[in-house]
């Protein structure tokens, strides 16, 4: 929804009700992705609770923690970095099932954002092309118009890709049990609660992320909006409808740097985008040893006992993260702010304040 | 048996364009089609007085009929992918 919000397309608390709400819609649109994380990444007989509660545990804390930097770090490389990172600590690296990972995760993982630049950049050039004999103003009113189509669509498209990676963990969780059989697809309820989740998720604490890919990557024009979206809604919804887990953050990212491109005169900050492919060249090998790290401690605790320290101990590191985030807040009303170089934009003056 | 399935990256990259370049550019057709006309958005003059319009409608016929035309084949395509998006995604069962 980033986009949308900084060119005024959509108020910022409208895009992010409708952005839950179209989630929730694509959720249940395909169930391919489900199946991919499910069945397709590790050896489900090698599963065990543990595993799954320690992976997520692993991948919750890293997306945490970019949350809190405000770098839009991929939650799905997180989500599945904790898992694999598990698996290994429990059975061993046989139990990965590497072909699917690397098939289904990995080279879509990197060719993705590619793919979205491209589709974008090309989107761009054409927008502007075509309607070059428009006024600026006009072009702008006439394309959050569009903007608000497409931003629907982003919506839905990441509601088919994400909420079915958290189902594709909690059927794990439940093939591993032996609550339902393997190769099972999700049940009703799961999805139901996934996706009432990602909705919720996205209404208390987008406005971080928001920021950083709506101003601090390109300044963004509401036709770049709009063909960023469009770009990243049809990557997404064509990804997923072949099971492929991506990442639609950096679907969405290479989608706005390609919108950069596809405009002359228009500038992208390499430094963001620089910080951004740090983190997540970081986040597969990083959740990874956090999953693998909260197994080691589960297992040594022993049993069900050890699965309740890691979810109190994740309690307690997620409360510290969000309080330590009120002290530089970002909400919907600074989020559109000018950027200043880091996430949480400098408060007023207090002289201007009181003078105004 | 390979790690890249290249059919498939082949599609997502040419229905990506075709969808997500194309689309939004058949939206910008309609957009330039119904500015045409009497009535069409001036520019500020270097005077500066009056600001930069922004009335999309510009009066001619034929351009807002072709812009509603362009717009509803947008429209019908978006329709169709969500639903060959759904069936592909809920294979029938055996």
């Amino acid at each position: 929804m980033a986009t949308s919000i900084a060119t005024g397309a959509l108020g910022p608390r409208t895009a992010v009700a409708i952005s839950g709400l179209l989630n929730f819609v694509g959720a249940f649109l395909s169930l391919a992705v489900a199946a991919t994380i499910a069945n397709g990444l590790v050896n489900t007989a090698d599963v065990t609770l543990t595993v799954v509660a320690a992976g997520l545990a692993g991948g919750i804390i890293w997306n945490l923690l970019t949350w809190l930097l405000g770098i839009p770090s991929s939650s799905s490389h997180a989500l599945i970095g904790g898992v694999i990172g598990s698996t290994i600590a429990a059975a061993g690296g046989s139990a990965v099932l590497w072909h699917g990972l690397v098939s289904k995760v990995v080279i879509p993982a990197v060719l993705s954002p590619v793919i979205a630049a491209l589709v974008a950049a090309v989107g761009t050039w054409s927008l502007y092309r075509i309607t070059r004999s428009l006024t600026e103003a006009a072009r702008g009113h006439g394309f959050r118009i569009g903007q608000v189509g497409s931003a629907c669509l982003v919506s839905l498209a990441h509601g088919t890709n994400d909420a079915q990676k958290t189902m594709g963990v909690i059927t794990l969780a439940l093939i591993a049990n032996g609550t339902l059989a393997k190769g099972s697809n999700a049940p009703v309820w799961v999805i139901v609660s996934c996706a009432l989740a990602i909705s919720l998720g996205t209404y208390i604490g987008g406005w971080r992320v928001i920021r950083t890919l709506g101003k601090g990557l390109v300044e963004i024009a509401s036709p770049q909006g709009m063909a960023a979206e469009s770009a990243s809604a049809a990557v997404i919804l064509l990804s997923s409808s072949f099971g492929y887990s991506l990442s639609t953050t950096h679907v969405a990212t290479g989608s706005i740097i390609g919108t950069g491109l596809g405009k002359k005169g228009a500038e992208v900050r390499w430094n963001v985008a620089g910080r951004m492919a740090t983190a997540w060249v970081f986040t597969l090998p990083c959740s990874g040893l956090v999953g693998a790290g909260a197994y080691a401690l589960a297992d040594g605790v022993h049993g069900t006992f050890g699965v309740f320290v890691i979810l109190i101990i994740l309690a307690a590191l997620s409360g510290l993260i969000f309080w330590r985030s009120r002290q530089s807040k970002v909400d919907h009303n600074n989020v559109n702010a000018e950027w200043t170089g880091g996430v949480a934009p400098e408060p007023e003056p207090a002289s201007t304040a009181a003078a105004s | 048996m390979s790690w890249i399935n290249l059919s498939a990256l082949w599609k997502i990259l040419v229905f990506g364009l075709v969808a997500g370049a194309g689309l939004p550019a058949l939206f910008a057709g309609g957009l330039y089609a119904m500015s045409l006309g009497p009535h069409r958005a001036r520019a500020a003059t270097a005077g500066g007085e009056g600001g930069d319009s922004d009335v999309l409608i510009g009066g001619s016929v034929v351009g807002l009929v072709l812009a509603i035309l362009a717009f509803l084949i947008v429209l019908a395509a978006v329709g169709w992918s969500i639903y060959e998006i759904y069936q592909i995604g809920h294979p029938a069962k055996k």
